[in-house]
């Protein structure tokens, strides 16, 4: 029994490298993202060029992993999905390679330059952008009687909708709605967040509904919360919220009040050799064409980062519903949002963070 | 069993308040789900006090009163929350009459021996009780998770029509996407290639330093032994990264001096990396069956004329086998359910099964890892009772009694 293992490991082995078409690893965050990849991207981008993918769902670790792979030599990766700000990280510390839009990504459609088409969302020389997503609240609408919540502050209204909130355990974002609360303008938010006294007095909102928050880490923490009823409402991103809604028929609302708009795209690690590093960039220039980022938006309510894809947003590829009002940029949905402050937390993020995380334990 | 003490009707005083406490305690959760566990303790208690005493006073009559007591309790049950609750209520009100009687008439004594006295009797059923709940507490967590895995539903929640055990709340479709689905798939097969093969290397490895170890004139083999079995004492995230760093140097002289395919390479180091996280389990296993083993046996066999390798094979190894069969199923456990090492050492075409359920419970809570879940628990079942019978039966075979 034995040899017969070892001779199947080493015949295994001898076959293995003729047999095998050429491969590239994906990382992504998993869920229904990933699969609004994979129908978006992959398969298409398979069934042209022969290439297998193999999708890795570690985005939640990237920057830790990528740190790590650099300093042993030995990068698994050849494209990785990452929020902007991990992606500025990455490029600041050299991990990530930086990409030339006007000669690496498709151009749109009708001519216009990769660089105009996505416009002022190219934050980072490493980044290419993808979808534009929100952070943002939904309702049990059978738990909240029969005034319905409509604007952020009705999350730390305890008098009005009594019962448990499920907010992210980190500062941000948590702040910036807590200081918005307190009767700060929404223009000098950042200003007040900047100072100790702003802090302070951010964490002391925070403070009025600790009792009654459920601290999530993970994307799918709070659709979990409200389809059990465990919280009224909670924060997460607007794609999840919207599975919980149409795709599982829960008795869910979305709150866009003071949502946060946040940008998801690639970066291609650093280190690779030669051929793998022109297949990530082949795949790269294919995955973030008009059509492609359009495409995606069928499977998943984020909305496409270039100008050029939106008119050719359509309907969801199986519920066969409108995208276009779910999406977090749709007039209706925008009265009132924020924009993820990069240079704001890239300075101040370590400070606050150690200050939440002390604040939390007390 | 025949009834070894004469037995005889208890006092009220004995009764009514343990019948009391039994319905207080089963109270106490009904009302805590509902709302007030005072309540239900109160409600608990004077509900079983009540049945007690009617059964004992009123009705004089064992069978009309079990037959009252179930249909009561099963109304009551149906009524407050549907079928589900009406078949706890039955399941409820059979035990509480038994459980009356059983006081009452005394019969907690019939199959004792008829000296103990009435502390030792107590303690006779009160260490039946903590068993049951030590049981309890293990095994409830993975009897949920069962009922769970048939959610027609993407969360982990018993929907309203779970609890009416209406069909439209239950479905296979989590079944339906482990077995379609091409990453759950992947990650199976990955498991099914890399645990078998660890196993083999840990138990040819363990079972040849146990043996070693377990003779007097080697030098130095406390600390040997310490060192080999240090993967299970030292906390797997420091091995897991130390095994990251070597295994990528080892993995990149791999694919660039000799020139071996990228996911070969990638099985390799997975798979000698749970290999050395088994070894320590079959040393220890093996090692206690050696303690056992008679060295004359061996000295026999060199005395007629066998060589080591012969006397190893035809007198050793068939002695020893129960231990070296117990460690390779420990190493096989360890390499199937292990997340860290492979988290670490493994790139995503290595991906396992327990890999593919650490990403799924934190990126999606989907009920398909509670499928899985309630599949792996169907295989360990079938593999323990399995190794259990072919033991019982080789211990036939050869003549002994099954212990």
């Amino acid at each position: 029994m034995k040899t017969k293992l070892t001779a199947l490991a080493v015949t295994t082995a001898l076959v293995a490298p003729a047999a095998m078409a050429q491969e590239m690893t994906i990382v992504s965050w998993g869920g229904a993202y990933s699969k609004s990849q994979l129908k978006a991207y992959h398969e298409p981008y398979s069934a042209k060029s022969g290439v297998t993918i193999i999708n890795d769902d570690s985005s939640a670790e990237a920057v830790a992993k990528l740190r790590a792979m650099n300093e042993a030599g030995n990068v698994t990766w050849d494209v990785v999905d990452v929020v902007a700000a991990d992606a500025i990280r990455l490029c600041d510390e050299g991990l990530a390679m930086e990409i030339d839009a006007d000669t690496q990504l498709a151009a749109a459609p009708d001519g216009t330059s990769a660089s105009e088409d996505f416009g002022d969302l190219l934050v980072s020389d490493c980044f290419i952008p993808q979808i534009v997503y929100s952070t943002t609240f939904g309702y049990r609408t059978d738990l909240v009687g029969d005034t319905a919540p409509t604007t952020i502050c009705d999350v730390f209204d305890t008098d009005a909708y009594p019962g448990k909130r499920a907010l992210e355990k980190r500062p941000i974002n948590n702040m910036e709605w807590a200081l918005l609360c307190d009767g700060v303008a929404k223009s000098d938010v950042y200003d007040v967040l900047a100072t100790p006294e702003g802090q302070d007095k951010a964490l002391a909102k925070l403070g009025t509904i600790k009792d009654d928050v459920i601290w999530w880490s993970a994307g799918a923490d709070t659709p979990q919360l409200l389809a059990d009823g465990e919280v009224v409402m909670g924060s997460t991103y607007n794609g999840r919220l919207f599975a919980v809604i149409e795709e599982q028929k829960q008795p869910v609302a979305m709150l866009w009040d003071a949502q946060v708009f946040d940008l998801d795209g690639w970066i291609i690690p650093a280190g690779l050799s030669d051929e793998r590093k022109a297949q990530a960039l082949d795949y790269i220039m294919f995955a973030t064409d008009t059509q492609r980022l359009a495409d995606q938006a069928k499977y998943i309510s984020y909305g496409p980062a270039r100008a050029s894809s939106a008119p050719l947003v359509g309907k969801h590829a199986e519920l066969g519903i409108d995208m276009a009002p779910h999406m977090p940029t749709d007039p209706n949905n925008a009265q009132n949002t924020f924009l993820y402050n990069y240079e704001f937390w890239a300075d101040y993020r370590d400070d606050i963070d150690a200050k939440f995380q002390a604040w939390l334990a007390k | 069993m025949a009834a070894l003490t004469p037995i005889s009707r208890k006092p009220m005083s004995l009764v009514l308040p343990t019948v009391a406490a039994a319905g207080g305690f089963f109270g106490l959760f009904i009302g805590t789900s509902n709302g007030s566990g005072t309540l239900g303790v109160l409600i608990g208690a004077l509900m079983a006090v009540a049945g007690a005493a009617l059964y004992i006073f009123v009705l004089k009559n064992e069978n009309l009163g079990k037959w009252l007591t179930i249909a009561l309790y099963g109304a009551l049950g149906f009524w407050f929350g549907g079928i589900a609750a009406a078949i706890i209520g039955l399941l409820y009100g059979w035990f509480i009459h038994w459980f009356s009687y059983w006081l009452y008439e005394g019969r907690y004594r019939a199959r004792l021996l008829p000296y103990l006295t009435p502390k030792q009797v107590l303690w006779h059923y009160t260490f039946r009780v903590i068993c049951g709940a030590i049981f309890t507490f293990l095994i409830t967590p993975i009897l949920v998770v069962m009922p769970l895995s048939f959610n027609a539903q993407d969360f982990f929640t018993f929907t309203p029509e779970m609890l009416r055990l209406d069909p439209a709340g239950y479905s296979l479709k989590h079944y339906q996407d482990f077995f379609t689905n091409n990453e759950w798939q992947r990650s199976f097969k990955n498991s099914l290639i890399i645990a078998p093969i660890a196993t083999v290397i840990s138990v040819s490895l363990g079972t040849l330093a146990a043996i070693g170890l377990s003779q007097s004139h080697v030098p130095g083999r406390r600390a040997i032994m310490a060192i080999m079995i240090s993967p299970m004492i030292v906390p797997l995230i420091i091995s897991a990264t130390g095994m990251f760093f070597f295994y990528s140097q080892i993995g990149n002289w791999m694919e660039g001096t000799l020139g071996l395919n990228k996911t070969f390479v990638g099985y390799v180091k997975v798979v000698l990396a749970h290999a050395v996280l088994g070894i320590p389990f079959v040393i220890i296993t093996v090692t206690a069956t050696l303690v056992g083993f008679d060295r004359s046996l061996t000295r026999a066999a060199a005395n007629m004329g066998a060589n080591p390798v012969t006397t190893f094979f035809r007198v050793q190894m068939p002695l020893i086998l129960p231990g070296v069969i117990s460690g390779g199923l420990f190493a096989f456990i360890t390499s199937f359910d292990e997340v860290v090492v492979v988290l670490f050492v493994g790139s995503a075409s290595q991906k396992t099964l327990p890999w593919q359920m650490f990403t799924g419970l934190r990126e999606q809570i989907s009920p398909t890892i509670l499928a899985v879940a309630t599949i792996l628990v169907g295989i360990s079942i079938l593999l323990l009772a399995t190794v259990e019978m072919l033991r019982r039966r080789s211990e036939r075979l050869r003549g002994m009694s099954p212990t």
